[in-house]
């Protein structure tokens, strides 16, 4: 890994310059490495960043299974590092017309990452930096405790998808949410909504409250509800329980291990907690970037198209561009490509509020033709995508823009599968043009962890449960057992994870299960014969059971 | 479905076949047609499939040499079995099969892999209430057919390039050794009795295969063409930034590469091996990936017994039974049809006898199957098993259920006929459900061959 030499650098700050003067906004610093294939190698399974900490997995071949996405929730092959400054890799025999359009792509990236409030729990942060840090404090321990740490690594890893990335993000926005005050609820809720004691009363109570106030100004409350407990013994446990409903449950179970495992509360296993911040940094890391795929990518291609052409350095590669450009931009006739999609969505955006059709006049519109023609010369589109660009994820970008018009204009469908048996091939057919079909199709390949609840109140303590809220979707199966005796490990007692499978149905066949036929319904017109059924699985002293609920 | 099978399917019914019996082979002959192992990577491209360094720089995907991960498995067993003691399962699998190759080229490798498990979405499942579906654009109306994917790859399409076949046969034999030793060594799979450790040297054959320096027979030019530039590279003619000017070169005597004719030692190969495979309707998904994993490990495991002197046969079947040349092929075919065990044996048996095998050689026999038979009494199929263990040295029968608690035909006839326990040196059954893992594999092969 070297750096770019000065030439290619100078035509790096010549695209800042012209970026900048179209409205995008970045750190001035940035650094670009030419990266062989062999640097590849070791990087990719780093996710990119070439400090990150060592772990044995990291040299051994995974599994390309299924759902790799939501396995490993980052990008192994970008060009772009979110960091400061931002770092980004090259081939080192692109021409110099080629390295414009990627250093445009890359910092329409950076742009994003820096504006995009999503990514604002990254915006302080050096990460490479810190990763390198981590480096070193996991290479210490692992001198120390040996292999040891290789295990926590793995059973954290086991749950970074479990770290609760929104509940970090609001939490700069959101005031923070305030215990119920004692004296309002048993004013407003308490005598009002449980007791429903009559107005006359009511008074009484204040009267009382005021009293109180007047005589003992400091310990006045206190005074009136050891009154108030003599009336209703109940009251405090009503209020307890108020309180708990008013919490949102914990969904973040990394957190939760941090702060309340009694195994890692133990001095001799404090250093775990250290490697389990890590690895939650890591994951918290990442997250923002698996969440804004297709709006990062769209705006990155939106941006170099619109500057490369704009460009007055290049002229005379504007076939060459094209090329590259369509090979990458395109929309795909199967298959889902978020470049040509979000730079697409952008475009539209940007035309729909030009022309002043992101109005109430406009939604009301029923004439088609008088739609098509529809154009107030509001304007303004730019700042709007900017704007969209820094307040939207993938999800909320999908699901506020994606309209008909859209799917329309690019001539979007849904596309299903079957089998041809004379044939011998999968076909692939139009199964909707509807644009709700469509946005569902995106949604359910976006990438969605599991909700996992820690629910305290469930078993005795010290034991943990979890229970897995029921989306559509069952956990993969086979994984189970491992992490939950990850969980186990980390935790010091026995977790119980109450969550959603399949079983055959009553009127299947005997004892067939038949898993089989839901994963081929789609081609071997079956009718799935499953229903399904809440499961408990427990790990205790590593060995796991299973109970029907 | 094809016209036979059906007309066996009348057969039976004729016969008298229990209402459930015959859905169930109905069933199995329009059964879902894929049953390979997923090929990753196959089919559309989803929105994570896209990264920058490959669409827009297209990098090539960085593809490591499977060999080079190889040369650390030691380290890496060393770690599984310190897993095992320190009470954890253990992680690192190895026999899995990938295909690095790009460009039509597949080589098949054996490489040590692991996976990360966490909690997450089966994706497997269709979202209650929604049907899967892919993205698409373009012209066409609703219901139209837009583009076609095979099912399953050609089967003349290996082998037939020059020396690729070869290739890829040499492939799996080389790294299915060094996955036999692991196994012998690491897994404590057993070492077999001295039988199959002794060479028999059968004659000798002279060929040109030794190789002398200065003088000999005939000029081998491409070693001697290597040693020149070795030679010079030495002496700083040749750097690797310039082209190379021949008439700059050196070429010293000794440079000079000879064949000679020499004599060799022909070894007999000691055992040969019949990998028989179900590959019937019935046989979806997971099972055959089992099947063909289980069948990679004993193969390996084997090869290294009878330290490479060993002949593998591979045999396919459905209703019918045939024979395949090379591992790619019994790897990768498909078909739907029915089930019938009997077919398989009869035609091991027919080649042993056609090629007086047993006379030479040590004969085991090993044969993957969901247990689904259309003789649901076994009264073709035991028959042919008491034939075959005149001969062999072992028989192992895998059963991979569907559904754990059921007992499968071939399971039901096999315990009935008694053989199991009569000859438990001849004859090993192992069941195993869907979901077994490696180490049940692993398992499962002490229990065919001990």
């Amino acid at each position: 890994m070297e750096l770019i030499d000065q030439h290619t650098k100078g035509i790096m700050e010549g695209c800042k310059e012209r970026a900048r003067d179209a409205g995008l906004r970045f750190q001035d610093e940035t650094l670009e490495y030419i990266v062989t294939n062999r640097d590849l190698l070791e990087l990719s399974p780093k996710q990119m960043i070439p400090t990150l900490y060592d772990y044995w997995v990291h040299d051994v071949r995974l599994l390309q299974e299924r759902g790799k996405y939501e396995l490993y929730p980052h990008n192994p092959y970008e060009t772009v590092i979110n960091t400061r400054p931002a770092v980004s890799f090259y081939n080192d025999n692109n021409p110099d017309w080629l390295n414009v359009m990627i250093f445009y792509h890359v910092l329409a990236h950076i742009d994003f990452f820096q504006n995009n409030l999503y990514f604002r729990n990254t915006w302080e942060d050096d990460f490479a930096g810190q990763a390198l840090s981590d480096k070193r404090v996991i290479a210490r321990l692992r001198s120390e405790k040996g292999r040891w740490v290789d295990y926590v690594i793995e059973f954290a890893r086991g749950i970074d998808n479990l770290v609760g990335y929104h509940r970090e993000l609001s939490r700069g926005h959101r005031r923070s949410v305030r215990r119920p005050n004692r004296v309002d609820f048993y004013f407003d809720v308490f005598l009002q909504e449980t007791q429903k004691v009559s107005v006359a009363d009511y008074v009484k109570e204040i009267e009382r409250y005021n009293a109180c106030r007047r005589e003992q100004a400091h310990s006045a409350e206190d005074a009136f509800f050891s009154d108030v407990e003599k009336k209703f013994p109940e009251f405090h446990s009503v209020y307890e329980k108020h309180v708990k409903q008013k919490q949102a449950p914990c969904t973040d179970l990394m957190q939760h291990l941090l702060e309340r495992s009694p195994k890692l509360r133990l001095e001799e296993n404090r250093w775990m907690k250290t490697v389990l911040q890590v690895v939650r940094n890591t994951s918290l890391f990442f997250q923002p970037q698996i969440r804004t795929k297709i709006m990062n990518e769209g705006w990155a291609s939106f941006w170099h198209e619109l500057l490369f052409l704009d460009d007055d350095r290049i002229r005379g590669h504007e076939v060459d561009f094209a090329r590259v450009n369509a090979a990458v931009t395109s929309l795909s006739r199967i298959g889902l490509n978020p470049y040509a999609l979000g730079m697409r969505l952008f475009a539209a955006i940007e035309e729909t509020v030009d022309k002043g059709k992101l109005s109430y006049a406009y939604q009301r519109l029923q004439d088609t033709r008088l739609r098509q023609q529809y154009d107030t010369k509001a304007g303004g589109g730019r700042a709007f995508i900017f704007a969209v660009r820094e307040n939207f994820c993938d999800f909320t970008f999908v699901r506020t823009f994606l309209d008909q018009d859209f799917v329309d204009h690019h001539q979007l469908f849904v596309a299903g599968r079957r089998l041809n048996r004379e044939k011998g091939v999968w076909e692939y057919f139009i199964r909707s043009r509807k644009a709700l079909d469509y946005r569902h199709m995106v949604e359910a390949e976006l990438y969605h962890p599991p909700r996992i609840e820690i629910e305290s109140d469930k078993c005795r303590e010290p034991e943990l449960y979890l229970n897995h809220v029921f989306e559509g979707r069952p956990l993969v199966k086979e994984y189970i057992h491992n992490t939950l005796l990850g969980i186990e490990f980390l935790w010091g007692a026995a977790v119980h994870l109450e969550t959603t499978e399949a079983v055959p149905a009553p009127g299947a066949e005997s004892g067939q299960v038949d898993e089989r036929a839901s994963i081929y319904a789609e081609e071997a017109e079956v009718t799935p014969k499953f229903r399904w059924e809440r499961v408990v699985y427990t790990v205790q002293k590593r060995k796991m059971t299973r109970r029907v609920l | 479905m094809n016209e036979k099978d059906m007309a066996i399917l009348e057969e039976l019914k004729a016969k008298g076949l229990t209402p459930e019996q015959e859905e169930r082979f109905r069933s199995e002959l329009a059964g879902v047609e894929v049953h390979r192992v997923p090929e990753p990577g196959a089919g559309p491209r989803g929105a994570y499939a896209h990264h920058d360094l490959l669409d827009l720089q297209d990098f090539p995907r960085p593809m490591p040499d499977p060999t080079s991960r190889l040369r650390g498995i030691d380290e890496l067993l060393e770690r599984d079995r310190m897993r095992e003691k320190d009470g954890f399962p253990r992680k690192i699998r190895v026999g899995r099969m990938i295909k690095p190759g790009r460009g039509g080229k597949d080589k098949v490798v054996v490489v040590p892999t692991t996976v990360e498990e966490k909690l997450i979405h089966d994706t497997r499942y269709p979202l209650a209430g929604e049907e899967p579906g892919e993205g698409g654009s373009g012209e066409g109306e609703e219901g139209d057919v837009v583009g076609e994917q095979p099912v399953r790859e050609s089967e003349q399409g290996q082998g037939a390039g020059p020396g690729q076949g070869e290739g890829g046969e040499h492939d799996v034999e080389s790294s299915a050794y060094e996955l036999g030793r692991i196994l012998t060594e690491k897994f404590e799979l057993p070492n077999l009795k001295d039988k199959g450790k002794k060479r028999f040297l059968t004659r000798y054959t002279y060929d040109l295969t030794d190789r002398n320096r200065g003088v000999g027979q005939v000029l081998d030019k491409k070693a001697t063409l290597r040693r020149v530039v070795e030679t010079n590279i030495h002496l700083g003619n040749v750097s690797p930034e310039e082209a190379v000017d021949p008439t700059r070169l050196l070429i010293a005597p000794g440079d000079k590469v000879y064949r000679v004719l020499s004599r060799e030692k022909d070894y007999e190969s000691q055992a040969v091996i019949f990998l028989l495979r179900d590959y019937s309707g019935s046989m979806s998904g997971k099972v055959t990936e089992l099947v063909v994993a289980q069948h990679v490990l004993i193969y390996s495991w084997l090869l290294y017994q009878y330290a490479r002197q060993v002949e593998t046969r591979f045999i396919l079947h459905d209703t019918e039974a045939k024979e395949v040349p090379d591992f790619n092929t019994y790897y990768n075919a498909s078909v739907a049809g029915g089930t019938r065990v009997a077919r398989a044996y009869q035609l091991v048996n027919e080649i042993v006898e056609r090629e007086s095998l047993d006379r030479d050689y040590n004969i085991y026999v090993f044969h993957g199957t969901d247990g689904d038979d259309w003789d649901t009494e076994g009264k073709e199929t035991v028959p042919e098993i008491e034939r075959m263990i005149g001969y062999t040295s072992r028989v192992g029968v895998t059963v991979i259920r569907h559904a754990a608690e059921r007992k499968t035909e071939v399971e039901k006839y096999l315990e009935a006929s008694g053989l199991l326990e009569n000859k438990p040196d001849l004859l090993q059954m192992d069941a195993l459900d869907e979901s077994a893992d490696e180490p049940r594999l692993i398992e499962g092969i002490k229990k065919l061959i001990v």
